[in-house]
């Protein structure tokens, strides 16, 4: 599809009368979710349904020696109790590479582990039974015989010949090691000054109000597969599904209603779910499973956890001469299915220094096994890394030569009018306002005065300080994420419009809705589109035989493409409807709009015709059509961008907090974002995903971190000891915006879902130490707890 | 996160409770808020054959003042503490307690009788009772029990209560002339259970301590009313004795590590804590500065 803009000062398709486009508008979905009649798959309830609970190892590493579920089997309410073993019937393993991930290895993980337990969690035997009650009164009844194994915990030490290697057929326990050389870095060191600091990230993970859940329903008389399930990627499921259980793609359907939160966890293939399918198909019954909360801890992917060392050069001037890293991080036992855990750690090589002028860059990332859960892609995918370690070092650099953490970086951001341009990492801008989004930052906070603020109390014993970060968001990915790997995750996705006999509007669209306002911003780009009012259009999403074919909602696309997808269908719908229209009207299409679900002559706005009334007479009285007419009130189309690899935007944050130099406390008490997604459709939606976002990177600065302890048993999988942040410890977040409209799309919308989680931590983290600067103390760990702060301050 | 399943019988008085506790011995538990026992038996961590749920006991509802005492029924909420003008007036300090006890609706349903009874060491009313000089009163078999509460706490979820008794009520003295209050706990969000805590009850005359009781929660095992107070009392309060006091309070906690805090930050916080305590107590901020640093 060739997409064109109209020139600036053009009215362009979205400027309507009439357009819910740029205005906050209550989504659909509000009244029916508030009054309690959302459709999650944790209350679905079929009939001859049955629950699976799953026995998990105890161990981070053990070898399964036998299982004795004799006792369990007999148990009142037990259906039956399946090992990997007899699982392997039903469903083959798999491997979690990417072609494009050089030199990515994995090895062959089962639905439930066969012989071998390689973390604390991992599912060993399936009890299935007809209430979870009943599933978990059995399970305690099954004795396993369980030879404990050497664990491989640490990730520094993973790659010593010492360290039992975990998957022996690989060869050492190295996943992934990529590399990066840009510019001439030791040239531009020796001239500068080199500041250096280790970074150290807690490992953490997602925490949905609604946990992952399934009830995969095999009707044999079908042939069929039918799985509700909350995911991000309906027809990434059906496509893994049908792999290898052995149907085609077919043979399987994917619904998908409500999801109680996702942010990113619930777009994998778990091991779990695959059992799940696997059991429907063997007991030839529906079967539910829905993880609980330690489950969910034990399981659901985590991420973050690397450590990562940093250089930056910089000159007396302020210019920064080179950024350097050498990141390590530990993923688990297996590479996760099918988008692989080298991700995160490649994208903190395309993304170090992203923000800033300096062409040298030299970069290393290793990805390790190890015996604890799996990690994998959560909100914002390696962004907070990234922004923590180039925006750390940053304020390094300034306290090194003396300057101010605002000036640095005004003399080192790419200059707003610098696009078209790339970062060293080969990453391509097309149009990004650093510049005006630091200004636009500055003027909110009011920079000097805060300063000034902080200088005062200082003199009386308070201590607070401001930290800044400047970033860029990968957003709007096309098939260069996944597609070019060999992965059938779809990069495009599809939008269905049609009109009904009533002059209603219904829409089916490929992306999905986990709370983020998917099905709002459809309904508003094609009630706009099209000049019908928002409550006339109906959104259907989330299942695989009844929406165009596309890959859903993660890596913040849903607004940019799936967006645009719908804009273009909804103009090919109204093209139609004005030539249907033109006919009856013995007009042409040129001379008439549609405006407010009426037909009107576009030159005096005079009515002519209402929608319905069209409707009626092409659905009910065709006869009376002038000859030749076919009408066509249904169009379908679908939107991959092609030219730029992701629609990069960019934004900057500020933290604002002070420290109780004597307990080790942090209160937040203001966080700004400038964010620049481009086209804004929603802003409400738009400030409070980055206000979501920014409360979860607020989470990994404080207080996000599983604990695992020197066996790789994770020791805080419940709410009470892993803390999310609560609205308690929150500041207020003021949010504003700088547009730059996408060129590559007739929207001009680019992601906004993951900005507030790529800069909060870092912000933070430089305001930490932006207030302990009088106690000469440095801190480059997250999270900054009480106990990591007293220690610093050598109060403890 | 499925109980196991147990049967249930809801008492119709305390002697039915009573007789019940008796048929069943410790192989019942006595429900009453749920907000701590509900959470324990759906993690499996404890599986009683049967709840004998005591919530519709209208004899332990309640709050009252009966001489120079305040009588608090067992399965007064914590929300009533927050919202009972008694307890504002003769025992502030559980009301400002109370308020750092999880979120709303925890506290809609959580009981004082079931919080004393459960004995986190943790928990924020279990020193406040200590430092309140409180009496808790039971009821088993045999009669009636009044067990002083710096005897009352034995341990990790341990208390002088045998399983066929039922926590009844607690006695508080009514606050006289001269008492202040002071209660602040570090905890990482609100709601949560505090890294430190106390809760301290004194009487302040010409700008010394007449009395100090001092209960530190999270501290140890149990909840522990601090013998360090008594360098504060009756003595002019210098940085320097007070430097004494909280040498003597690090002393004298044996406090437990966990993921929270090290043994020596969970010292070092009580330290805080009792110099910002009589800091405030005294209205003398300079004393929260401390002679340390
Ligand atoms: C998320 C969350 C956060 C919390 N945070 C805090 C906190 O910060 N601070 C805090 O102190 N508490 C906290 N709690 C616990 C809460 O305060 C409970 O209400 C309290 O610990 C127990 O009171 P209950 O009435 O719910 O007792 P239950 O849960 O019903 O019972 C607790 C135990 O006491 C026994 N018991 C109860 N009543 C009697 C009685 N009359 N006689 C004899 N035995 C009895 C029971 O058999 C059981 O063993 C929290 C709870 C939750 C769920």
């Amino acid at each position: 599809m060739t997409v064109t803009r109209p020139p600036a000062g053009m009215l362009s398709v979205l400027d309507r009368p009439n357009s819910y486009i740029g205005k906050t508008v209550p989504r659909p979905n509000l009244d029916r979710l508030l009054q309690g009649r959302g459709q999650y798959v944790s209350d679905l309830e079929l009939p001859r349904m049955a629950h699976v609970v799953f026995l998990r190892s105890p161990y981070a590493h053990a070898k399964i020696v036998a299982i004795d579920a004799d006792v369990a089997k007999r148990m009142s309410g037990v259906i039956s109790i399946v090992t990997g073993r007899e699982l392997e019937a039903v469903i083959t393993p798999w491997v979690g590479v990417l072609s494009h991930l050089k030199g990515l290895k994995s090895a062959p993980q089962h639905a439930i582990a066969v012989d071998r337990a390689c973390w604390q969690g991992e599912a060993v035997a399936a009890i299935v039974a007809t209430s979870r009650a009943a599933a978990e009164d059995a399970m305690e009844h099954i004795s396993v015989d369980y030879e404990e194994l050497e664990a491989v915990t640490d990730m520094r030490t993973a790659l010593d010949p010492a360290t039992h290697v975990i998957h022996p057929s690989l060869g050492d326990n190295l996943a992934f090691e990529r590399t990066l050389n840009a510019g001439d870095v030791d040239h531009a060191l020796l001239g500068s000054e080199v500041v250096e600091a280790d970074f150290v990230f807690g490992r953490h993970t997602g925490v949905t109000l609604e946990p992952r859940a399934v009830v995969a329903d095999w009707s044999a008389a079908e042939g069929r597969l039918t799985i509700y399930q909350g995911t991000q990627a309906p027809h990434m499921v059906q496509n893994i599904a049908a792999l290898h259980l052995g149907l085609r793609e077919a043979q399987v359907r994917v619904i998908c209603k409500d999801v109680g939160g996702s942010f990113g966890i619930k777009v994998h293939i778990y091991a779990d779910e695959m059992a799940t399918y696997a059991l429907s198909k063997l007991l030839r019954r529906p079967i539910k499973f829905v993880a609980d909360r330690v489950e969910s801890f034990n399981t659901d992917i985590h991420a973050r956890d690397h450590r990562c060392r940093g250089r930056i050069g910089v000159r007396p001037d302020g210019t920064i001469t080179a950024f350097e890293i050498d990141d390590l991080t530990g993923i688990g036992p297996y590479s996760m299915y099918p988008r692989t855990s080298a991700i995160e750690a490649n994208q903190v090589v395309n993304l170090v220094g992203g923000p800033y002028l300096t062409p040298n860059y030299r970069a290393r990332a290793r990805v390790v096994f190890q015996n604890k859960n799996v990690m994998c892609q959560y909100r914002a995918v390696g962004h907070p890394i990234a922004c923590s370690v180039t925006e750390g070092l940053v304020d390094l650099a300034a306290a090194r030569i003396g300057m101010d953490p605002v000036e640095i970086r005004r003399r080192n951001l790419i200059a707003d009018d610098a696009y078209p341009c790339a970062s060293p990492s080969g990453m391509k801008f097309e149009q990004l306002s650093h510049h005006a989004s630091l200004a636009k930052l500055l003027q909110m906070m009011d920079y000097d005065a805060l300063r000034a603020e902080q200088a005062a109390l200082r003199a009386k014993n308070v201590h607070r300080g401001i930290g800044i970060a400047s970033f860029i968001e990968v957003t709007n990915p096309s098939a260069a994420f996944y597609g070019v790997g060999g992965a059938k995750i779809s990069s495009q996705d599809g939008v269905a419009v049609r009109l009904d006999a009533q002059g209603s509007v219904i829409c089916q669209t490929s992306i999905t809705e986990q709370g983020q306002g998917s099905e709002s911003l459809t309904a508003q780009i094609v009630g706009s589109v099209l000049g019908v009012s928002m409550d006339r259009v109906r959104v259907t999403l989330g299942d695989t035989d009844n929406t165009p074919y596309g890959g859903g909602t993660w890596a913040s696309r849903g607004a940019g493409i799936g967006g645009e997808a719908a804009l273009q269908a909804a103009k090919a719908l109204r093209q139609n409807i004005l030539d249907v229209a033109a006919a009856i009207l013995q007009s042409t299409p040129a001379e008439l709009d549609i405006v407010t679900n009426s037909i009107i002559n576009a030159g005096d706005g005079a009515p002519r015709m209402e929608l319905n009334e069209l409707a009626r007479i092409v659905y009910f009285r065709p006869d009376t059509l002038p000859p030749g007419i076919q009408p066509e009130l249904m169009a379908t189309r679908h939107f991959v961008p092609r030219q730029y690899p992701f629609a990069f935007t960019n934004g900057i944050q500020a933290s604002w907090l002070e420290i109780d130099t004597d307990t080790g406390f942090v209160t937040l008490l203001k966080h700004w974002v400038v964010e620049d997604c481009g086209t804004i459709i929603n802003p409400q939606l738009v400030d409070e995903q980055i206000r979501g976002g920014v409360v979860q990177g607020l989470g990994a600065a404080l207080f996000e971190k599983c604990i695992y302890d020197e066996r790789g048993q994770l020791t805080n999988a419940n709410m009470a000891d892993y803390l999310v942040p609560m609205s308690g410890e929150m500041p207020d977040i003021d949010i504003g915006h700088v547009v730059s409209p996408t060129r590559e799309s007739e929207l001009g919308a680019k992601g906004a879902g993951e900005a507030g989680t790529a800069g909060a931590a870092a912000a933070v983290a430089n305001a930490v130490n932006d207030a302990l600067r009088p106690f000469g103390t440095k801190i480059t760990e997250i999270p900054l707890t009480p106990q990591v702060i007293l220690t610093a301050l050598g109060r403890i | 996160m499925k109980a196991v399943a147990f049967a249930y019988a809801r008492a119709t008085s305390v002697v039915n409770a009573l007789e019940l506790l008796a048929a069943h011995g410790d192989k019942a538990k006595v429900l009453s808020g749920g907000q701590s026992l509900m959470p324990a038996m759906n993690l499996r961590l404890l599986s009683p054959d049967i709840l004998i749920d005591i919530g519709g006991l209208a004899e332990l509802r309640g709050i009252a003042v009966r001489g120079d005492v305040l009588v608090v029924g067992a399965l007064t909420r914590h929300v009533d503490l927050l919202g009972s003008p008694e307890i504002a007036l003769h025992a502030p300090l559980l009301r400002d307690a109370v308020a750092h006890v999880a979120h709303p609706a925890i506290r809609n349903r959580g009981t004082i009788g079931g919080s004393l009874a459960h004995a986190d060491p943790a928990s924020e009313l279990p020193a406040c009772v200590l430092a309140l000089d409180a009496t808790i009163v039971v009821r088993g078999p045999a009669g009636e029990r009044r067990i002083a509460a710096t005897e009352f706490f034995k341990g990790i979820y341990e208390t002088a209560l045998s399983p066929d008794e039922l926590l009844v009520a607690v006695e508080v003295p009514v606050a006289g002339q001269g008492t202040a209050f002071f209660f602040q706990e570090y905890a990482r969000r609100h709601g949560d259970y505090a890294i430190v805590g106390l809760a301290a009850c004194a009487v302040v005359a010409a700008s010394s301590f007449s009395d100090l009781r001092l209960g530190f929660f999270a501290v140890g095992d149990r909840p522990v009313l601090a013998a360090a107070a008594g360098k504060l009392i009756n003595a002019s309060v210098t940085p320097a004795l007070l430097a004494e006091a909280t040498a003597a309070l690090a002393d004298e906690l044996d406090p437990q590590e966990d993921q929270q805090a090290t043994a020596a930050m969970r010292r070092h916080l009580a330290a805080a804590l009792l110099r910002r305590c009589a800091a405030a107590l005294l209205a003398r901020p300079e004393l929260e500065k401390g002679a340390t640093r």
